[in-house]
């Protein structure tokens, strides 16, 4: 069983919901990356991390504003390589990396998904890869027994749905509003709705996790509560580094705390 | 080979083109392309789109014989009248089809992005006349450089807005604007500018632009009593030359695409992905992209800012390996010569982007000496006074 499998698994005897923490890797600087991803997991049960792409059209402002910090300290894949080894030596939470088609596509698909699965992440995140562009990527993907994650969204009528949950590898991700990344002060109404669609379509057979959006604990609590079996945060998390630039411990206390009460949000849900 | 009607083909020119896009784009794109193959063959519509570009935008546009240019340059030129059209480029054949596609499909916004903000005032003009909403991304490098046109597109009732991500250039502006449509994507038609982004884009773009060269062709054979035997045009995103090329494709005629050289290939300061660049997916489809080593895309620099993008039609990219269309680019130097040299000897102001297809009647291979050459004049150059006075060192 992949260790994204296996960490669901372990949360539904747990009857918790997963929380999956984003960061840009590299943001601010590579050196800080691994301390970051070391207080999250603390809280966080899966951790994403982002490869920064100079045109990232899913993203809104703040993780926008992060590839940036990260492309300007000179963050490259391979930086990213060696940070996810390097989380490896002491930690076996879940790794996920997200990052564009063309940073996959640039050194070949074999390639990429080599040096991803050599360096210990465990699944992979392509926003701008739908999934009829997606075959030749899935298919290199399990060769290297690295989880292609699809993206489903509001606009994914049911029999799309269904055919995303059964390409789908690690968990579905349902986009849960439209539009880009970025937090939000309320839930989009269609949360429920999307939910409900996929629950249909995976017939439990694949975790369903939420993101774009998800920033407060009650967020958390309320995607948990519709049936989801875990949500994304991802600006949230980038906030707090970002008005934590020059503080680095203030930077890593914030993260630690914020996750800390989001993961409490995660539990105790089911009856 | 025949190429005229085969492609693309599931979606692809031969592996180019595709969709690239999040999740939430893809029930709009195929939503778009439903609404465009129907009415493709809808003879309403196109009687529709005929009337309007007709009585309102101007067509058929003149082919001039340019005697003054031609003998300067030592070949039998021919201008094709894009610049004469409403709002003074070729971008209106499009920005009217796409908006009558958009009403059809009851789109009541609409948005653009624009980058020498042709694009932009072509797409405002359309919405004003059909009454739709318009907002319209550009990059704030670019509202500098173009503020006539920024105002042109205020005063037509647009709302300009500016994009101060990236290298604030035209790329980013479709970044935004693919970020709105994600967002707004039930209300509103993304009004793609160039034979760029996702399919159907691609393949709608070329299809409104190919007018250009229905017309061309037709007007040709009443002149000259033959074809070219070159067809020239520059190529930034590649409608305006897709959209001449398309229907002499079988025919033996040669063409070339001529790209922003910047400061010169070599200095890398260009936007010439067709002469300097690879394969890699940038906007939604998967073409030929200036980048780095790590697939970021790289910066580009061109003194005409609608040729100033790090990416191209996947079409054009399919035809530079099946070497059916030859692809060469001229420097801002030579592209501010030909400013100078179209207006001087006929009276004519080409728009700096169009400027680069006429420097390159200078660079044409020797076999073409005397021959019949058609260059499409996309556009005039009236709003690119104040960029050419600054290059000249001339102070308004």
């Amino acid at each position: 069983m992949s260790r994204i499998a296996a960490k669901f698994e372990e949360l539904r005897r747990r009857g918790e919901g997963a929380l999956i923490a984003f960061v840009t890797a590299g943001d601010p600087k590579p050196v800080m990356t691994p301390k970051i991803v070391k207080t999250l997991s603390k809280h966080a049960d899966i951790i994403e991390l982002g490869i920064a792409f100079s045109d990232p059209i899913a993203d809104g402002p703040t993780i926008q504003a992060a590839a940036d910090r990260a492309l300007r300290a000179g963050t490259t894949p391979s930086h990213v390589f060696a940070m996810i080894k390097k989380i490896r030596q002491t930690s076996n939470i879940p790794l996920v990396v997200l990052t564009y088609y063309n940073i996959v596509l640039k050194p070949s698909l074999e390639t990429f998904m080599q040096k991803l699965a050599t360096a210990g992440a465990d699944g992979i995140i392509i926003p701008d890869l739908p999934l009829e562009e997606a075959s030749e990527t899935r298919k290199v993907a399990r060769n290297h027994r690295v989880d292609l994650i699809l993206l489903a969204a509001p606009t994914t009528a049911l029999i799309r749905m269904k055919k995303i949950c059964k390409a789908s590898s690690g968990f579905v991700y349902l986009v849960s509003l439209l539009g880009v990344t970025g937090a939000r002060e309320k839930l989009s109404d269609a949360i429920k709705h999307i939910i409900a669609k996929a629950k249909i379509s995976s017939k439990g057979r694949i975790p369903l996790a939420v993101g774009f959006g998800i920033s407060k604990p009650a967020h958390v609590r309320e995607v948990i509560k519709c049936g989801a079996n875990g949500a994304i945060v991802g600006s949230a998390f980038v906030k707090i580094i970002a008005k934590n630039l020059k503080d680095e411990r203030k930077m890593l206390k914030e993260l630690g705390k914020f996750g800390k009460i989001l993961k409490s949000a995660t539990k105790n849900q089911r009856d | 080979m025949k190429y005229m009607n085969k492609f693309p083909a599931k979606g692809k020119f031969d592996g180019f083109g595709g969709q690239f896009v999040p999740e939430t784009l893809m029930p709009a794109l195929e939503e778009l392309k439903k609404a465009y193959l129907k009415l493709k063959k809808d003879k309403k519509f196109k009687r529709e789109l005929n009337y309007y570009l007709r009585e309102y935008a101007g067509r058929p546009t003149p082919l001039y014989y340019a005697k003054r240019l031609s003998s300067q340059v030592g070949l039998k030129v021919y201008l094709k009248r894009e610049d004469l059209l409403l709002g003074g480029a070729h971008k209106i054949n499009n920005t009217l089809g796409q908006t009558l596609l958009a009403t059809h499909m009851g789109k009541t916004r609409l948005i653009a992005e624009t980058g020498a903000g042709q694009h932009g005032v072509a797409t405002a003009t359309a919405a004003a006349m059909f009454g739709l909403k318009c907002d319209v991304y550009m990059g704030t490098v670019d509202m500098e450089r173009q503020k006539l046109n920024v105002f042109r597109m205020r005063l037509l009732g647009a709302r300009v807005i500016p994009v101060k991500s990236g290298s604030c250039t035209l790329k980013d502006a479709v970044n935004e604007a693919l970020r709105d449509w994600t967002t707004n994507v039930r209300t509103t038609h993304y009004l793609l500018g160039s034979v760029v982004g996702p399919h159907p884009y691609p393949m709608i773009v070329r299809d409104f632009q190919r007018v250009i060269g229905k017309e061309t062709r037709e007007q040709i054979l009443n002149a000259e009593k033959r074809l070219p035997d070159a067809i020239v045009a520059c190529v930034g995103g590649g409608s305006n030359a897709i959209g001449i090329f398309y229907d002499f494709l079988d025919d033996p005629v040669e063409f070339y695409g001529i790209e922003a050289g910047g400061k010169g290939l070599k200095t890398g300061k260009h936007a010439a992905p067709l002469c300097d660049g690879s394969g890699g997916v940038l906007h939604g489809s998967y073409s030929v992209v200036m980048q780095d080593k790590f697939g970021q895309i790289l910066p580009t620099h061109s003194i005409a800012a609608g040729l100033d993008y790090p990416g191209v039609g996947p079409e054009h990219a399919f035809m530079k390996f099946q070497g059916r269309i030859h692809y060469d680019s001229v420097t801002d130097d030579e592209a501010m010569n030909a400013f100078k040299l179209l207006s001087e000897t006929e009276g004519i102001l080409p728009a700096l982007e169009s400027a680069h297809a006429i420097a390159y009647l200078k660079k044409m291979p020797r076999k073409f000496k005397g021959k019949l050459i058609v260059v499409n004049l996309s556009g005039r150059g009236d709003k690119d006074v104040e960029v050419a006075a600054k290059a000249m060192g001339v102070k308004m």
